[in-house]
């Protein structure tokens, strides 16, 4: 909301501050100033000039030479403005002063322009006069000024005296940020009554007389609601006899710096009342209202209006309407109709001053797709006594400016308005919300500056109807909190008993992961939890796969963010993919985050939400590369048993001879294994790329961090190192299990150190070699232990169709 | 004899001199000293020796012996030592030469912001929870005091699933789950991701994170609320950071506030961070609704509590000076690099 600081001060006369003292004392006491500007601040040295005398210019023919009255002194300045008549009075700008911008109504330069006294095409011209545009506004704001060339004052002004002041330029915009439980501060008077509890001044609210001409408007017009339930309240006067004309210059100069254009006395007041008290009228040409009568009720499905801007609107039963006796003339709160606009034939007016159900009047612009400034004040939901008032002063402004005889009395339409609600006032409960120590009659004092009564025999503060945000014992706080100042309140720290600060077991074990990773060389990334449903197709998922069951947004941002991703490989491939393409060499990325499974399709309950560590590369490396990390991680969290590889994994975006089911103690706990080279295709990767995915849900029950240690080894291992001859379909895996089987208590250890398949091994087999470590606990091993354990281990592995080489 | 151990003694020191490998050293050891030894073959005579004359002559050959092996060992320490000197002169290296990194990986700035937020908070004796992202209506908005109807639903621009399901809008729903568990007194903070509908660019992303706090307890103030979040700033942002509360709304606080901080790139002066306020805006807080504590079961009257919300790409985009959002979702290696 913007509004010039001289709309404020005609209401807190005492108030005098500078704008930025102004700005910051509002901001903290709960009206937030988002910007401000001074109106002149490059408007420098202007005067109100008279023009004596026109010459023509001797060496140009769109020129012409003036003697101007700057009222110290006559100047010549030389012009090329089109519209310059002798006895003119014109704003001046003199030698070594400012204007706002140039005449062509372009961008204004930040610093202004300096003007300087110079010879234009030899002829001496010692100032400018100014046109609007060049003084910072427009014809739409100053809709006297003419449409090209100078701006010319009316003959009362006087000369040499400030044009700048004339203008209404030496003031300053405000800009607000209002909340949006303060509806009362979308309104002048609503930010002046903060101002003036602010700075401790007097709040001075226009006087509102009782106005009419002693006719009954009960003769010119009957209202019916219909829908009360949308409609609490609907006011109805009359103005007749209307006479059209330009708004005066004063009301026409505050609605301009609030960005409102002045178009005629009657628009410009309802404009100025809706500005000044927050409520929106609206004003029906009566003769065009059939019956005289208004229906205040909610449209049919499939009906059609054309609004006053002339577009046709599509309407349904949820949309209030305002109708005549005969048709629909009105959208309530948004718009009027085509059919009851007024023109500057019109002779009598209705204006209506009402109260519309908010959130109906929110909804409805919405599907009406018509917001305007009135639907953007009533959505907030106004106070019925405020509707009163503000059709008041307008018919007070109708009389005061001439503009139309106003009907005595008002027709009123209402459901009961609510008593005035009576809050608690609890001073000692208050200073212990918020750690402060002020004095009941400290906070009765701030409760007065915002015109909050007070019950001293109830003990009860009486909330005015326009605070509709003080609820209860909260709100009350609130304000003796922001007047006090939020700033004097003081610092401390929460006392009460200690509580142990942590992370919770999970996030300490995604913690230990990232750790893992990174020490890996893997860089954490972060990929967004929506994706497109065509990933599955991307990722070669088949149709019916219940991954394609997923958490559907109904109101996404496009297709490429309407499904919650089931499968967290797409983040990755794409991060992977992005980096590809930029040439970056050897990217490893890892990602903590979230796929979400529905627990039934359409979505009924809340989808299960499973965290996924997600490991994905391209370059140096390969599959066992990945396997490391996981095994490096599952040790870090206390899994040291044997992890276990399942090929048969069935993911169809990796490469089929290339992936493995992560298994701990039986468990699934991931699935890792090369990129599809089909899915790398659909990625536009051109390289093998290797994922892993652990699912933490799954392996976190394996996890501890306790630690225990278990000795080191007082007596000496022995080694045997066994070279086999082995069939290609067995896996390492099944010789190691044989060997972890047979090896008994003595069992140390066993790696592999060479395999080979190649000229010198047998077609369809290859060479596999491990050594093996013994060692007891309590005593040195001899020959006869070891070779006892060897034999069975060796007869094991014979049994599988291996064949030992010597 | 003693003549005959002289003479040996005399030869073994010129052998020694002459010598120039610890190879050669050794050779006139055995010569003198070893079993076939000059030396060894003259106590092997002692027996030829007169009975009364043996001490004396055992002691001639003791000291001869002795003072061959220290002149011995003295000349191989000296000559280890300059060989040692020799390949130490040869193996000089250029330390100029490019060092040999474990490459290891790179946490993610907003990672690093948060965890940085969590050290704070738990060393405040908070503990750090989590709740769902895809959330129902009552946790999201009707418990945290905003029914059907109020504008702030629309503000927030929420990701409907149906009706009643939702993509959370704020980690706030958290503190209505913890109120729930019946534990108290609470000290919580709860990161997370969010989600509105905002269209994609350099400062808007549909996805982000918040980190929610909140403290319920008996006696808890405004004025705890202000010096707890003081704190956290000058822990996050530097022991000279100011702090500033201005009065805000929310539906799920009140009193609420906004708080900014003096701008820790110019101190306050004013820059292009802080747009030259000389204050840059962080965190939304204030203390909790007493219809909030009562829709979960606290009673307002006999506790009270603050809650705060921080969003963490606001953080980490302000520290570490990173000038768009969507970088922090593209995973360009080039980018987590620098972290």
């Amino acid at each position: 909301m913007n509004t010039a600081l001289s709309w404020i001060k005609a209401y807190v006369p005492e108030l005098s501050c500078e704008d930025q003292e102004y700005c910051d004392a509002m901001t903290l006491s709960g009206t937030k100033v988002e910007g401000f500007e001074r109106l002149d601040k490059n408007l420098d040295k202007i005067v109100v000039g008279q023009i004596v005398s026109i010459e023509p210019h001797p060496d140009a023919t769109k020129l012409v030479v003036c003697q101007v009255n700057v009222g110290s002194e006559t100047i010549q300045i030389v012009t090329g403005a089109p519209n310059v008549q002798v006895g003119q009075k014109v704003p001046v700008v003199l030698d070594g002063g400012k204007v706002a911008g140039g005449h062509d109504g372009g961008p204004l330069p930040e610093e202004g322009i300096t003007i300087k006294a110079g010879k234009l095409r030899g002829v001496p011209s010692y100032g400018m006069m100014c046109s609007i545009e060049e003084l910072g506004s427009n014809r739409e704001m100053y809709p006297e000024a003419p449409e090209e060339g100078i701006y010319v004052f009316e003959d009362d002004v006087e000369v040499g005296a400030d044009a700048v002041e004339l203008l209404g330029f030496r003031d300053t915009v405000f800009e607000y940020e209002i909340t949006s439980n303060r509806v009362d501060c979308y309104s002048v008077l609503g930010i002046a009554r903060e101002a003036a509890a602010t700075f401790r001044k007097p709040f001075i609210p226009p006087v509102v007389k009782e106005t009419g001409n002693g006719e009954d408007v009960n003769d010119y017009v009957s209202v019916e609601v219909k829908d009360t339930d949308l409609c609490t309240r609907y006011c109805a006067r009359v103005c007749k006899n209307i006479k059209i004309g330009p708004s005066p210059k004063w009301m026409q100069r505050r609605l301009a710096a609030s960005g409102i254009r002045p178009i005629n006395n009657l628009v410009d007041i309802t404009n100025y009342v809706m500005e000044e008290y927050g409520q929106p009228m609206h004003a029906f040409d009566l003769d065009l209202v059939a019956g005289h009568k208004i229906i205040v009720r909610r449209a049919m499905d499939g009906d059609e209006f054309q609004t006053l801007d002339g577009q046709m609107r599509k309407l349904d039963s949820e949309v209030l309407m305002i109708c005549d006796a005969e048709k629909e003339i009105g959208i309530a709160g948004i718009m009027g109709g085509e059919n009851s606009k007024i023109t500057d034939e019109v002779k009598t007016v209705l204006f209506e001053a009402a109260t519309f159900n908010g959130p109906n009047i929110r909804k409805s612009a919405k599907r009406v797709g018509l917001r305007t400034d009135a639907s953007g004040k009533f959505e907030k939901g106004l106070d019925p006594r405020n509707a009163e008032a503000a059709i008041n002063r307008a018919c007070q402004l109708i009389e005061e400016l001439g503009c139309g005889e106003v009907v005595s009395g008002m027709v009123d339409v209402k459901v009961p308005l609510a008593p005035l609600r009576r809050i608690a006032f609890e001073p000692e409960r208050i200073n212990s919300l918020l750690g402060t120590e002020v004095s009941a009659e400290e906070m009765l004092e701030i409760f007065a500056r915002e015109d909050l009564e007070y019950d001293a025999e109830a003990r009860e503060l009486i909330i005015p109807s326009f605070r509709q945000d003080l609820v209860g014992f909260a709100d009350i706080a609130e304000e003796i909190a922001r007047f006090y100042g939020y700033d004097k309140i003081p610092t401390t720290l929460p006392s009460g008993e200690a509580t142990a600060g942590k992370l919770s077991y999970k996030l300490r074990i995604e913690q230990k992961a990232r750790d893992i990773a990174e020490y890996c060389g893997f860089s954490q990334g972060m990929c967004y939890s929506f994706e497109s449903p065509k990933v599955f197709d991307k990722l070669l998922i088949p149709a019916d796969d219940k991954l394609r069951q997923t958490v559907t947004i109904s109101n996404p941002l496009g297709e490429d963010f309407s499904v919650m991703r089931t499968v967290s490989l797409n983040g990755m491939l794409t991060s992977l993919a992005t980096n590809y393409n930029r040439r970056n060499k050897n990217v490893k990325l890892y990602e903590l985050g979230n796929i979400y499974l529905p627990k039934a399709v359409p979505v009924t309950e809340l989808p299960e939400e499973r965290m996924q560590f997600t490991l994905g590369f391209y370059g140096d490396g390969d599959f066992f590369t990945l396997k490391g990390v996981v095994e490096e991680f599952f040790e870090s969290v206390g899994m040291h048993k044997k992890v276990d590889y399942d090929p048969q994994a069935g993911k169809t975006f990796l490469h089929p001879g290339r992936q493995a089911l992560i298994v701990y103690e039986g468990t699934v706990v991931g699935y890792l294994g090369e990129v599809h080279p089909e899915v790398l295709d659909n990625y536009d990767i051109g390289t093998r790329a290797y994922v892993a995915v652990i699912d933490m849900p799954a392996m976190i029950p394996y996890t501890t961090f306790d630690r225990k240690y278990t000795g080191i080894a007082k007596f000496p291992a022995v080694s045997r190192d066994i070279s086999m001859v082995v069939p290609k379909s067995i896996m390492v895996g099944q010789i190691e299990k044989v060997i972890a089987q047979r090896g008994g208590k003595i069992l140390e250890s066993y790696s592999l150190f060479d395999i080979y398949e190649g000229s010198q091994i047998k077609e369809g087999y290859k060479s596999v070699a491990y050594s093996i470590t013994f060692r007891a606990k309590d005593r040195t091993l001899e020959e006869n232990d070891i070779t006892a354990a060897m034999k069975k281990i060796l007869n094991g592995l014979e049994q599988m169709g291996i064949e030992l080489r010597q | 004899m003693k003549e005959k151990l002289a003479k040996i003694r005399e030869q073994a020191l010129t052998q020694i001199k002459s010598c120039d490998t610890t190879e050669k050293l050794n050779e006139v050891r055995v010569s003198i000293l070893g079993k076939k030894g000059e030396l060894t073959s003259v106590l092997k005579s002692m027996k030829d020796v007169p009975a009364e004359e043996r001490p004396q002559v055992g002691q001639w050959v003791n000291e001869t012996r002795q003072e061959i092996e220290k002149v011995l060992e003295e000349a191989r320490t000296a000559m280890e030592a300059a060989i040692r000197e020799v390949r130490m002169k040869e193996e000089v290296i250029d330390v100029t030469l490019p060092a040999k990194k474990a490459e290891i990986g790179h946490r993610h700035p907003n990672t690093i912001a948060l965890e940085e937020v969590e050290r704070i908070f738990i060393g405040m004796g908070y503990e750090v929870v989590e709740g769902p992202e895809v959330e129902t209506d009552y946790y999201n908005f009707e418990a945290l005091n905003i029914p059907a109807d109020h504008p702030a639903k629309d503000e927030q621009d929420t990701f409907y699933v149906n009706g009643d399901i939702l993509l959370r809008t704020q980690t706030s729903g958290v503190q209505v789950h913890e109120m729930e568990k019946g534990k108290l007194p609470i000290r919580m903070i709860a990161p997370g991701r969010v989600f509105r509908a905002d269209e994609v660019d350099a400062t808007h992303s549909p996805s982000f994170h918040q980190i929610e706090g909140l403290v319920i307890d008996k006696h808890v103030t405004f004025a705890d609320l202000k010096g707890t979040l003081a704190e956290f700033a000058k822990e996050l942002f530097g022991e000279d950071t100011k702090v500033k509360f201005r009065p805000h709304h929310f539906p799920f606080t009140e009193p609420s506030a906004e708080m900014d901080v003096s701008c820790f790139k110019c101190g306050g002066k004013g820059c292009r961070f802080c747009k030259g306020s000389g204050w840059i805006e962080i965190l939304g807080c204030g203390m909790v609704h007493p219809h909030v504590l009562e829709m979960s079961n606290i009673d307002p009257k006999e506790y009270t509590g603050f809650a705060f919300g921080v969003g963490l790409e606001r953080i980490a985009l302000l520290k570490y000076e990173i000038d768009d959002m969507r970088l922090l979702y593209e995973n360009d290696a080039r980018f987590l690099k620098q972290f």
